[in-house]
């Protein structure tokens, strides 16, 4: 867990940090299937809880009311929280606080949830949900361009383009959509939604307010932080907002320029190299490491290079840091000093139109009050244990006060934040439960797409080494699935790694047509410890491009023949 | 310096079977009574079944996407004996690293792109001889196609850079020179195409914003319209932008290739090359005239198969039998240095041209009618190593009294040679091919035959001279015996 966390954070903290244990990989990367979706995400997300699945499906439906809802959930959980004016009190509105906020209702807390911005927080404002809009463009104008693709269909375009203006709209739009009915999903089940800056005054207690106007101190039987994350910009850097910029001004596309430099190049400087290289634009990444795409399977990331880097109008400068980049002004160009990453000699200078920071993410944990607990933040994040229970100064466990999320750092997804916000909902309602953070995936929007679960190949080597176990790898191609082939996207690979000796699954790589929503076979058989034995009797509709895992699972080989027929869940 | 080029590699030119097309296909016998000559220009012309005996590997192609691929590696070098399915080399596309197999028993003889060069799909990366004789003429079309091959195949310029006609050093400042000697700034897709055209991108004057090299600037230097791809980017708006840009893409098709051919490239010569065009210009000024000759070689052809297992290449037996005619007509292999003397050589020594790394190269098999033929093929390897390596020492290849130069195994059957400033005769060597024959009694039987032309410095050389020594080279390799002795 720990090294799948850190892995994939370095890619993207790339600058400024000599340590990156945890950096973000920003949200950008999750596929949280958000409108209207919530429930199904939630169901999945209890799948390895104990789960009272219809239960909580007729909840859903049925409680428009906190009334009705109280009496559905029969889990007998405060109505009326003695002497607290909420069960629970979420900072931060965003995809963690949202997915904690509707399971706690489910459960019948009585619940309010406190945000200082707007609701969607980063995912759905400045984050993955945007992207996907610039991305979901980005995809149609490779296809279109791409004379060869479309000919070997027998298609014939005359010539893609497209309105910057259009484009960046529909990012909008999309942002706002979602944001509606993330606000209006809350509202139908009676979370009260406080505006405000929370911050934390001593235990189980809470003020907000804007600014200016006078604060409201309310009580809450358990308080969980869920303020999650801004773009992280190392210093030396002046971003503009104009021609050195973040993601976040990035997805609002106000100008294509002609020559962009990204800095790092993890998923979010990926995923942007894609949206600017449709566009017309020409991209140089400046990645810290030595390679690019570091914190992908190594195997997976030579073959992401070759389609999604190579190939483009891009080029690279690995091993360095850029310590000084000046905006474009006064007739001068975007002006970028590179030093040397192991020497820190000045190594170079570049001179381009626009600069966009993809360093990771840093915590946003300001201003919370946390010195009122005794609580110190590790480089911004707040420490806490496998319970998501914050951690204070002295190393123990402050009661009632829990952290999901980029906040706490341990695995910067937006689904994986809601995935702990469940998990701590489930442990306040009485039911001990520890997230898998192995089995959460993680997914990069390239086209085509990139997706992984579970360790990598040098991750799983180490292990096995450590615990004195062999694993094994399989590969399957996509070249040999017929959906993929009839596409003509016939570009990819599925990697899995496992155990040959009882058929756990280890990692599974994706890189093709799809890819993320193909990982999920896999991590559902992680988190609910389906070995591979067991696995690969499950059918696939043919053709269809899940058969690139049912290939892959088919292709392993499990000596361990005796399939258990009951795997324990494994919880961690 | 002598023909242009001459490498040997025998592509198809059995035409076996076809005896008709033989028939016609063959020149009149000339003169000399034709009946039996023999002589291979390669072995494999003497099967009909089949084809070449060098073939090309071919840079495949791997995706459907894929234009050109890397050399990652060669899995085999030069020398190795592959069996059909043997991984020969790994190959790098957009996509993968693939190995590439070889579909043909043989020997790898060369390889013309080496370890982490490009080459575009089709071309041949690598040539594959059936036999070791055919090495040494598989070496010398992997230098001819080198240079043959057009832009792409710039690669590998021999020796010297050669005058810079079109490249000086860097020009350093751009045109708008802002403050001071500046950097040479150029976009990631101008320094990929500038890798891929092989311009010298310090010689391109950028035009872009801060005087910086777009893509535009360097398919200007490289002599090509520009391509769609770079009009995508080149009509992208400049910085803040307000307004959307229109359709960036539609008007980069707009300007599609034209067909207008100021295109074209100007590449200076190497300096091998600036010696072959030197001493092609001098031989102007020496009279010459040419001699052919019908040479049948099935006897030839049986030798070579009887010695070819100890190592024995064509041209060694070439060059022995040539040899052995020189040292019975010594005239032919004088020279005529002052246009007022003979200059009789006291060794006779066999220059054979090698087409090389897009040059032209004479190595020379010293003393060649002493030598056995052994020790000729053996020393004809590490010749053509050598000139690959670019190891010749001048001796090597300007101590020839006679050239001998091949087209055979491109199914040339005849052709004629320059002759080299500085020698008296030069034997240009075309394909054996088989033939229909009548012989004295009008008899008709099929016998490989092949034409050999004869180019000689008439001051010193004269008609008669070179008829005579062409009958004894024809003796020679229809009796081939004695060249084994």
């Amino acid at each position: 867990m720990q090294a799948s966390i850190s892995l994939s954070a370095s890619p993207s903290l790339s600058l400024a940090k000599s340590n990156h244990a945890f950096e973000s990989s920003f949200p950008i990367t999750s596929s949280k299937p958000l409108n209207l979706r919530f429930c199904g995400l939630r169901r999945e997300a209890l799948g390895f809880s104990q789960l009272k699945r219809s239960d909580s499906l007729r909840v859903v439906v049925s409680s428009r009311s906190r009334s009705k809802k109280v009496s559905a959930s029969s889990s007998g959980n405060g109505t009326a929280p003695k002497g607290f004016d909420y069960d629970l009190v979420i900072i931060g509105a965003g995809v963690g606080g949202h997915g904690a906020a509707l399971h706690a209702v489910e459960k019948g807390l009585k619940t309010a949830i406190i945000e200082g911005d707007v609701v969607g927080g980063t995912c759905v404002n400045r984050g993955c949900v945007p992207s996907k809009a610039l991305l979901a463009v980005s995809g149609r104008m490779r296809e279109l361009q791409n004379e060869h693709h479309l000919k070997a269909l027998g298609l014939q375009v005359a010539a893609a383009g497209y309105d910057r203006q259009g484009v960046a709209d529909h990012a909008n739009n999309l942002a706002s959509k979602i944001r509606n009915n993330l606000t209006n999903s809350m509202k139908a089940l009676g979370v009260d939604i406080l505006t405000g800056v929370g911050t934390i005054l001593g235990p189980q207690k809470v003020k907000y307010g804007k600014v200016g106007a006078s604060d409201n101190i309310i009580t809450a039987k358990d308080i969980i932080i869920a303020t999650g994350s801004v773009p992280f910009v190392p210093k030396g850097i002046e971003v503009d907002g104009k021609t050195v910029i973040t993601s976040d001004h990035a997805l609002k596309l106000e100008f294509v320029p002609d020559w962009i430099a990204i800095v790092g190049s993890g998923y979010i400087g990926l995923e942007f190299s894609d949206v600017y290289t449709a566009l017309g634009s020409e991209v140089t990444f400046i990645e810290a490491l030595d390679q690019l795409m570091p914190g992908f399977d190594p195997e997976i990331g030579k073959l992401a290079q070759r389609v999604l880097v190579n190939p483009r109008n891009i080029d690279y400068h690995t091993g360095v840091f850029a310590t000084k980049i000046t905006p474009a002004k006064d007739g001068k160009p975007v002006i970028i000093e590179l030093i040397d990453a192991k020497t820190k000699e000045p190594k170079d200078s570049l001179e381009v139109d626009a600069a966009l920071i993809a360093t990771g993410r840093a915590p946003f944990t300001k201003a919370l009050g946390l010195e009122n607990i005794n609580v110190e933040t590790q480089r911004g994040f707040v420490p806490v244990d496998e319970r998501m229970q914050v951690i204070d100064a002295k190393g123990n466990l402050v009661p009632h006060l829990y952290c999901i999320g980029d906040a706490n750092g341990k695995m910067m997804l937006a689904h994986a934040a809601s995935a702990q916000g469940i998990s701590v909902v489930e442990q306040v309602t009485g039911k001990d439960h520890v997230l898998n953070h192995l089995s959460i995936p993680a997914a990069c929007f390239t086209h085509p797409e990139i997706s992984m679960v579970g360790l990598t190949e040098p991750q799983a080597r180490e292990k096995a080494e450590q615990e004195g176990f062999e694993i094994s790898i399989t590969k399957t191609s996509f070249k040999a699935n017929t959906k993929a082939l009839a596409e003509n996207e016939g570009e990819g690979l599925a990697k899995l790694i496992y155990r040959p000796d009882n058929g756990e699954i280890l990692g599974v790589h994706i890189f093709g047509l799809h890819a993320a929503d193909l990982i999920h076979e896999a991590s559902n058989a992680i988190a609910l410890g389906t070995r591979i034995q067991d696995i690969k009797f499950a059918v696939h509709a043919h053709p269809t491009l899940s058969e690139v895992l049912d290939e892959l699972f088919k292709s392993a080989k499990v000596n361990a023949h005796v399939s258990s027929p009951v795997n324990e869940p494994v919880a961690v | 310096m002598a023909s242009p080029l001459l490498s040997r590699v025998s592509l198809s030119n059995s035409s076996a079977i076809s005896f008709s097309s033989s028939i016609s296909s063959t020149p009149l016998p000339r003169l000399f009574p034709p009946s039996s000559t023999a002589f291979p220009a390669e072995s494999r012309r003497r099967i009909s079944t089949v084809q070449s005996k060098i073939r090309e590997i071919f840079m495949p192609a791997l995706s459907s996407t894929m234009t050109e691929g890397k050399i990652v590696s060669w899995v085999k070098s030069e020398g190795d004996v592959l069996s059909k399915g043997e991984s020969v080399v790994v190959v790098e596309s957009d996509k993968a690293d693939m190995d590439v197999e070889t579909f043909y028993d043989g020997i790898l003889a060369a390889i013309v792109v080496g370890e982490g060069e490009t080459a575009p799909v089709g071309a041949a990366i690598g040539l594959l001889a059936e036999t070791e004789e055919e090495i040494a003429e598989a070496k010398a079309k992997a230098s001819n196609t080198a240079s043959s091959s057009p832009p792409p195949a710039a690669s590998s310029p021999p020796p010297s850079p050669a005058p810079t006609a079109v490249t000086p050093p860097p020009k350093a400042a751009p045109a708008a020179v802002p403050e001071g000697p500046r950097k040479i700034v150029a976009t990631p897709y101008a320094k990929k195409l500038a890798k891929q055209h092989k311009v010298d991108i310090a010689s391109v004057v950028g035009s872009g914003p801060f005087g910086r090299i777009t893509p535009a600037d360097i398919e200007s230097a490289a002599g090509i319209s520009p391509s769609k791809s770079s009009g995508v980017s080149a009509a992208s708006s400049a910085p803040p932008p307000v307004s959307s840009p229109p359709p960036k893409a539609a008007s980069a098709a707009a300007a599609p290739a034209s067909a207008e051919i100021p295109g074209s490239t100007v590449v200076p010569f190497t300096t091998m090359q600036a010696a072959v065009s030197k001493n092609m210009l001098e031989s102007l000024s020496v009279p010459t005239f040419r001699v052919g000759y019908p040479v049948v070689t099935d006897a030839l052809d049986a030798l070579y198969e009887k010695v070819k297992p100890k190592g024995v290449t064509m041209t060694a037996l070439l060059a022995k039998a040539a040899a052995m005619a020189l040292a019975q007509h010594p005239v032919v292999n004088a020279s005529c240095k002052d246009g007022k003397s003979f200059t009789y050589n006291s060794s006779i020594n066999i220059a054979v041209a090698v087409a090389i790394n897009g040059g032209l190269i004479t190595p020379v098999l010293q003393n060649a009618d002493k030598l056995d033929l052994y020790l000729l093929s053996q020393k004809w390897k590490e010749l053509v190593e050598k000139a690959r390596a670019k190891q010749l020492q001048p001796h090597e290849y300007n101590s020839g009294t006679f050239t001998l130069s091949n087209l055979g195994m491109f199914g040339v059957d005849r052709f004629d040679a320059i002759l080299p400033p500085g020698q008296g005769a030069i034997m240009a060597v075309g394909a054996s091919k088989p033939t229909a024959v009548a012989d004295a009694d009008g008899f008709f039987s099929v016998k490989s035959k092949m034409l050999v032309n004869v180019t000689a410095d008439h001051r010193i050389v004269y008609g008669a001279d070179l008829a005579a020594f062409l009958q004894t080279f024809s003796k020679i390799i229809e009796n081939p015996e004695s060249l084994t002795l």
